[in-house]
């Protein structure tokens, strides 16, 4: 993709060790929020670990070449999305039981991937919507104009 | 079955709004008005099945067991206080949806507004300590979000101000959790209650009273922690005002002090007398400190730090008649004091002012504003057949039997000076001269109608005091109160006796 | 104890920070730390003498701290994010509007 700010941000070395280290906090955010039920971490800290790769970008190609290219619509429309799927889960507990999130998936053995019912799950909505509003609140606090009266 | 709805309509509606009324701004209102409408429903039918089921309603989230679970409960103080909160939050919601044309950005009010009501329900339904606290910050944070929400330079100061003096209590709040969680190793309130009856209290108790009293204190608006209310209340938007004075500061200040010190702690003297110096000196305070403003807001404002003052002698008497008193207050001054807010809010729509030197002789041409105005100013002065009459006769009565003498005759004196500053807000604001504000457009029709139907209700409301209607709704409200042990024994059997897997 | 005693003195440091600053920034930090003392605080609670951290693995059954006051702080810790980024942002907005951040200046509402 065309680079139209192209003196912005940092130095090349830091340009360059960034296109390396961006995917890895990625996925490694990813590893913290699916194995969230067997060590520590699960749906916030994962969030936070994605959230803080965008920032990542952001602080090292400059502001205006990354915030041209964010879809906010998309943003904003996953965050409410996760939302709501997390209420309907509490709600399809309710409807199961007769109390609300009660756990209404079977639990499986214990120390394995697929196990501990809902709660990976809730671990991924949880994880979209604290990395998709934390992300948010970054993006509308670097775009305001400070010399705006 | 039911009270879980209080908790997840709300919340399901605001994330609603923000998924659909980006681009269509009309229907926010329509989502948040049909969740409000729902809400009040339920809770009317919550409040009239409690008697058959033996006083208490328990519901516990996933299923788990009592002692180890977060639970939902429901008795009469509990019911009524949804009444009051749910009623005050579909009308301000229903004022709102033509206030609000003139700001910008209508999906984010109505979902901000949203997570308040839910938080206050939560705050009302819960039973457990740490879950209080989860759900007191969600409706504080909405509410430091909704005072800045007009975003002029004065309604910024004034919300830095509420957040950081609020941030600072709700700290000291989870330093008061973590201590008690220390000593009792639970946090369900009903467990706390019975491990301090069984075990005896400790001397470190008295740290968690003055951090809990602090904390809670200030979102009640008791004196020493009052600076931020006479700023707050004029910056926000007239309905967010409504909701902040009309029950914000009832739910999360006097409800929660009542439900952590009567129940749990079981009433101590020492923090009955507290309760009683501060509400008596917010009582003096507020009111003489009212008589010198010339912002409309900024006076109904001062007039809430008085009023919440009786609501608060009310409850530290300790006696039946004062309980009595505390309840009735606390509900009364709800109803005329949100219409109170919603009548400067429609002045200040046709208007756009809200300085009492400027406007004058406005009852010509706003005739149901001013109508209702005379309507609030009656209640709020306790004259005969309006409701304040009956609930400030009661705490004055109910202080003198039970030897505060001076205490009552403040608050016979501080309620003439109540009546001198609405007198004053009458003659400036709608009798006299005409002033130099002109009015602009007309009050709509929502707005309107939520008004009148507040101002009958200041009629309606008095009913409740026909002895038959108070025999059987409001003594057993005052005995779950007064009780020490009635909360703890009700909850009691629903514990789990055997031992964990 | 004296850990006890320790977590009180930041509490207090933060109270300090919170009230005698002049810059909102420096308020905001000072309610942060304010935030990070209470945290420890509860962490510190759950301690028992000898235990390992609550994880369940394979083939090991020893003693564990308490976990309940781990999930009070992973809650407390979500609700200080919100209020920081509230204040922040209230913050960005004030100083588009006065030009400073020294509050003896940002003095239009009295009392």
């Amino acid at each position: 993709m065309q680079n139209n700010f192209p003196n912005e941000g940092m130095s090349v070395i830091v340009k360059t060790i960034t296109r390396f280290t961006v995917w890895l906090i990625f996925l490694y955010g990813l590893y913290i929020v699916i194995h969230g039920h067997l060590s520590p971490g699960g749906g916030f800290a994962g969030g936070v670990i994605i959230a803080l790769s965008y920032v990542h970008l952001t602080l090292a190609y400059g502001k205006n070449f990354v915030l041209a290219r964010v879809d906010k619509f998309a943003m904003h429309n996953l965050e409410a999305l996760a939302g709501i799927l997390i209420v309907l889960t509490g709600i399809i507990g309710l409807y199961v039981t007769g109390h609300f999130l009660a756990n209404f998936m079977g639990i499986g053995e214990l120390y394995t991937l697929i196990s501990a019912g809902y709660i990976p799950m809730l671990n991924i909505f949880i994880c979209v919507k604290v990395g998709m509003g934390l992300y948010l609140v970054f993006y509308y606090l670097a775009s305001f104009k400070t010399q705006e009266g | 079955m039911i009270l879980s709805q209080f908790i997840f309509v709300p919340l399901l509606a605001a994330f609603l709004i923000v998924l659909i009324a980006r681009k269509k701004e009309n229907i926010a209102a329509v989502i948040a008005l049909a969740a409000c409408a729902w809400i009040l429903i339920v809770s009317f039918i919550a409040f009239f099945k409690l008697p058959a089921h033996g006083g208490m309603i328990l519901n516990n989230t996933s299923g788990w067991r009592m002692p180890y679970t977060i639970s939902l409960i429901l008795d009469n103080l509990s019911s009524f206080m949804l009444i009051v909160v749910n009623l005050v939050s579909f009308l301000s919601a229903f004022y709102a949806m033509q206030y609000i044309n003139h700001f910008t950005g209508k999906w984010n009010f109505f979902a901000l507004f949203m997570l308040m009501v839910t938080g206050m329900n939560g705050v009302i339904l819960t039973g457990d300590f740490f879950n209080l606290y989860v759900f007191m910050e969600i409706s504080l944070i909405s509410a430091y979000a909704l005072v800045a929400f007009g975003t002029e330079s004065e309604e910024l100061e004034a919300a830095f101000k509420y957040a950081l003096m609020g941030a600072i209590t709700s700290t000291m709040i989870l330093f008061g959790i973590g201590i008690l969680y220390s000593y009792t190793s639970t946090l369900t309130m009903a467990d706390v209650g019975l491990h301090l009856r069984s075990a005896g209290t400790p001397k470190m108790i008295f740290l968690v009273y003055g951090l809990f009293i602090a904390g809670f204190g200030l979102k009640t608006a008791l004196v020493p922690f009052h600076a931020w209310l006479p700023d707050a209340h004029p910056s926000a938007p007239a309905p967010i005002s409504a909701m902040l004075s009309g029950v914000l500061i009832k739910t999360l200040g006097v409800y929660a002090l009542v439900r952590i010190f009567f129940n749990v702690f079981g009433a101590p003297t020492v923090v009955l007398q507290i309760l009683m110096l501060l509400g008596t000196l917010s009582i003096v305070i507020g009111g003489f400190l009212s008589v010198v403003q010339w912002d409309f807001k900024r006076l109904l404002g001062f007039s809430s730090i008085s009023q919440i003052g009786y609501v608060v002698i009310g409850f530290a008497l300790g006696t039946p008649l004062g309980i009595l008193g505390g309840i009735l207050h606390l509900f009364y001054h709800s109803i005329f004091k949100s219409l109170l807010f919603l009548n400067s809010g429609a002045i200040e729509y046709a208007t756009d002012t809200r300085d009492l030197r400027q406007l004058g002789g406005l009852s010509k041409e706003m005739k149901v504003t001013s109508a209702t105005t005379m309507v609030g100013t009656l209640s709020i002065a306790g004259i005969p057949p309006f409701n304040g009459f009956f609930s400030k006769l009661i705490i004055i009565i109910a202080c003198i039997s039970a030897g505060q003498i001076v205490v009552g005759i403040i608050a016979a004196l501080v309620s003439i000076v109540t009546l001198a500053y609405f007198l004053k807000v009458q003659k400036h604001a709608f009798f006299g001269k005409k002033g130099s504000a002109k009015v602009l457009e007309k009050v709509p029709f929502a707005m309107k109608t939520a008004m009148i139907i507040l101002a009958a209700l200041c009629l309606i409301s008095s009913a409740i005091m026909i002895p038959s209607i108070r025999k059987n709704y409001l003594n057993p409200i005052v005995n779950t109160v007064m009780g020490r042990t009635s909360y703890i024994d009700k909850v009691e059997p629903y514990f789990d006796k055997g031992s964990v897997k | 104890m004296i850990l006890y005693i320790m977590c009180f003195f930041l509490f207090l440091v933060g109270v300090y920070g919170t009230i005698t600053k002049r810059d909102l920034i420096k308020i905001i930090l000072g309610i942060g730390i304010m935030g990070y003392s209470v945290n420890l605080f509860l962490v510190l609670l759950a301690y028992r003498t000898g235990a390992l951290a609550p994880i369940l693995k394979k083939g090991f059954n020893v003693t564990m701290v308490d976990p309940i006051p781990q999930a009070m702080v992973l809650t407390s810790i979500v609700i200080e994010l919100g209020i920081t980024a509230l204040m922040a942002a209230l913050a960005i907005r004030i100083y588009q509007k006065y030009d400073t951040f020294d509050i003896t200046k940002i003095r239009r509402l009295q009392g």
